[in-house]
């Protein structure tokens, strides 16, 4: 009997182990970007912009052409590579502390001017890399390192709704929010991954997925705890679903 | 080609357009912001982009991104601008890239005003940013000079691998001079097999980063980096020297200032005062030699700078000891007259006269 290969590893992914914490969201994530540049067969037609954060080696996983940017600056220097080589693909692949917050000027006029990039905005409402401080994304009442008391609103303010807010811009194309606590929802990803690079494709303007995620070592819960806290805390403050574009990759 | 008549801001933005320069990615603040719109109707034309970013910062971030693809981009901007792109320029010369910066300094610091200084110095030569590092800065003193060093400067960053900065100050940015532009010999360019192009079937994927958490490993990404400044020091030096045969006294002076300086320099020269000028174009490099070579037969060296004090520093250190150095200077935008500089003159004459 033959034996049939009905998954591999996609050629999107370099061989390197990651050192993500387990549990962590951002290999699920990495394989979804990896599988679309693969399915898409534009893997050696991309440059990838890494960011700084738990994310920041990100050019040691994925299997293309990778430039490193200072924090928060990813849209920026993305603009830069796209405006040389417009027939190329590119994306940034950024934490909520570099997006959000040192970068957000960054991503908003990016999306303002239409710049043809793919930014993929992982969501897990806490800063991992330095150790677990508040994000713009923390949630009211979550504590964190710098909010030791949980996010007041009277102190640190409300959280920032990226999807919402960038979905505001004429030269935003396609912008969707996903999660992956689940195999259903990480399919969904998977598809609007795929969009989000065909809106880059089509040379419709910005996209983003905004991708709900875990921090299971900051946050202080086990794997499946941290994708529960997804379902049931994040959700609801950050609702799924596409804010700009057409649906079924028009 | 005959001489056409320009402001210094625009003959920076049509040499960096005839040295290739393609791409440009800027920010209006003043006094430069003729450049920025020269490149606007400029670039076009000649097939390039022209970009206004949203802030200095992610101007500097899109030279990045640009240069990173292997093409010649250059970024301007005036002092506080300039801090802002600080960390950017950090980031070039750890991930070894090359680009054009030009720095048209105002008063400061802090917002300051718009007028003309050179006290961004310190900053420009002694790193700026963070971490251990040098780049080149080339200081015009004219607008014909101008198209020399702004072709330098391209030539310098492809060869080397680093951002190099135009000095320029607002006096140079706002003047008008006739200008030549010749045609320059098209020198061949070195091939950028590191940049990230993602050119199918150009071979494995390319990574431009300037992190390594290894710190044996970034010591000695340091040592390489330490020894392309060393080569930088041996090649690309570059001044100027008026009357200093026979000098007792050396004005130092660069850019605009360098200019009223030589005026002084006649007037004293014609009432007898020995007095001559070196003039640095290569800010850093530093010229050590014209003073290795004068310092034991000058008395006295005065550095004449729009600046409370910068770049008399470097003309302390070359000259070691084996002359006095003074010092004359005006800041805060305000620019010094070739009488006050005459009158310093005469004073430090007087001075070492016996």
């Amino acid at each position: 009997m033959t034996m049939k290969t009905v998954f591999k590893k996609t050629s999107g992914l370099t061989d390197k182990p990651t050192h993500y914490c387990p549990g962590c969201t951002h290999g699920v994530i990495h394989r979804l970007v990896g599988e679309v540049l693969e399915d898409m067969d534009i893997l050696e037609d991309t440059i990838g912009v890494a960011s700084v954060g738990c994310s920041v080696l990100s050019y040691e996983y994925f299997n293309c052409d990778m430039t490193q940017a200072a924090h928060g600056r990813a849209p920026a220097v993305a603009t830069g590579v796209k405006r040389v080589l417009p027939n190329r693909f590119v994306f940034t692949y950024q934490g909520d502390g570099d997006l959000a917050s040192i970068g957000i000027s960054e991503v908003i006029h990016a999306a303002a001017r239409g710049e043809k990039i793919t930014v993929i905005f992982v969501n897990n409402a806490i800063y991992g890399m330095t150790g677990g401080q508040m994000a713009p994304t923390t949630l009211i009442g979550q504590k964190t390192a710098t909010t030791p008391f949980g996010r007041n609103e009277n102190i640190q303010g409300f959280p920032i709704k990226v999807c919402e807010m960038l979905a505001t811009l004429d030269g935003a194309a396609y912008i969707e929010r996903v999660s992956v606590h689940d195999v259903h929802h990480i399919q969904k990803a998977k598809k609007a991954i795929r969009k989000a690079f065909e809106a880059q494709r089509k040379g419709l303007g910005f996209s983003m997925v905004e991708v709900l995620s875990t921090c299971p070592t900051n946050w202080g819960l086990d794997p499946n705890e941290s994708l529960e806290w997804v379902k049931d805390n994040m959700i609801p403050v950050y609702p799924l679903g596409v804010f700009k574009g057409k649906e079924g990759g028009e | 080609m005959g001489k056409v008549l320009m402001k210094g801001n625009e003959v920076i933005a049509e040499a960096a357009v005839q040295a290739g320069c393609k791409y440009f990615f800027g920010y209006p603040i003043t006094p430069q912001s003729e450049l920025v719109a020269y490149m606007a109707r400029r670039l076009p034309e000649v097939g390039g982009v022209f970009l206004q970013a949203e802030s200095e910062i992610a101007a500097i971030n899109m030279v990045y991104g640009a240069a990173s693809t292997g093409v010649r981009v250059m970024t301007s901007s005036s002092s506080p601008g300039f801090s802002l792109k600080q960390e950017g320029i950090s980031y070039l010369v750890g991930s070894e890239l090359p680009a054009v910066l030009v720095n048209i300094a105002r008063g400061g610091p802090g917002l300051g005003n718009i007028q003309p200084a050179q006290s961004d110095y310190f900053q420009a030569t002694k790193g700026g940013g963070h971490g251990d590092y040098n780049i080149p800065v080339l200081a015009p003193a004219s607008l014909q000079e101008i198209v020399d060093l702004t072709w330098d400067a391209f030539d310098i960053a492809d060869n080397y691998r680093t951002p190099v900065i135009l000095m320029g100050d607002g006096m140079l940015g706002q003047m008008m001079e006739p200008v030549e532009f010749e045609k320059q010999l098209e020198v061949e360019r070195p091939k950028k097999s590191w940049a990230t192009t993602g050119l199918r079937g150009d071979g494995p994927p390319k990574i431009i980063t300037s992190l390594d958490l290894n710190a044996e490993s970034l010591e000695q990404r340091n040592h390489n980096l330490q020894k392309k400044f060393a080569l930088i020091k041996q090649n690309e030096v570059r001044y100027e020297t008026y009357k200093i045969d026979d000098a007792d006294i050396i004005l130092v002076a660069y850019g605009t200032v360098a200019r009223i300086t030589m005026n002084a320099i006649n007037k004293a020269r014609q009432n007898g005062v020995k007095v001559g000028l070196i003039r640095p174009i290569s800010l850093w490099p530093f010229p050590e030699r014209p003073f290795i070579e004068t310092r034991d037969k000058v008395k006295v060296y005065v550095s004449v700078e729009m600046s409370a004090g910068q770049m008399v520093e470097d003309v302390k250190l070359s000259v070691n000891g084996h002359a006095l150095v003074d010092f004359y200077g005006r800041t805060g935008g305000v620019v010094p007259t070739q009488e006050e500089v005459y009158e310093k003159i005469i004073t430090v004459a007087g001075g070492i006269m016996v």
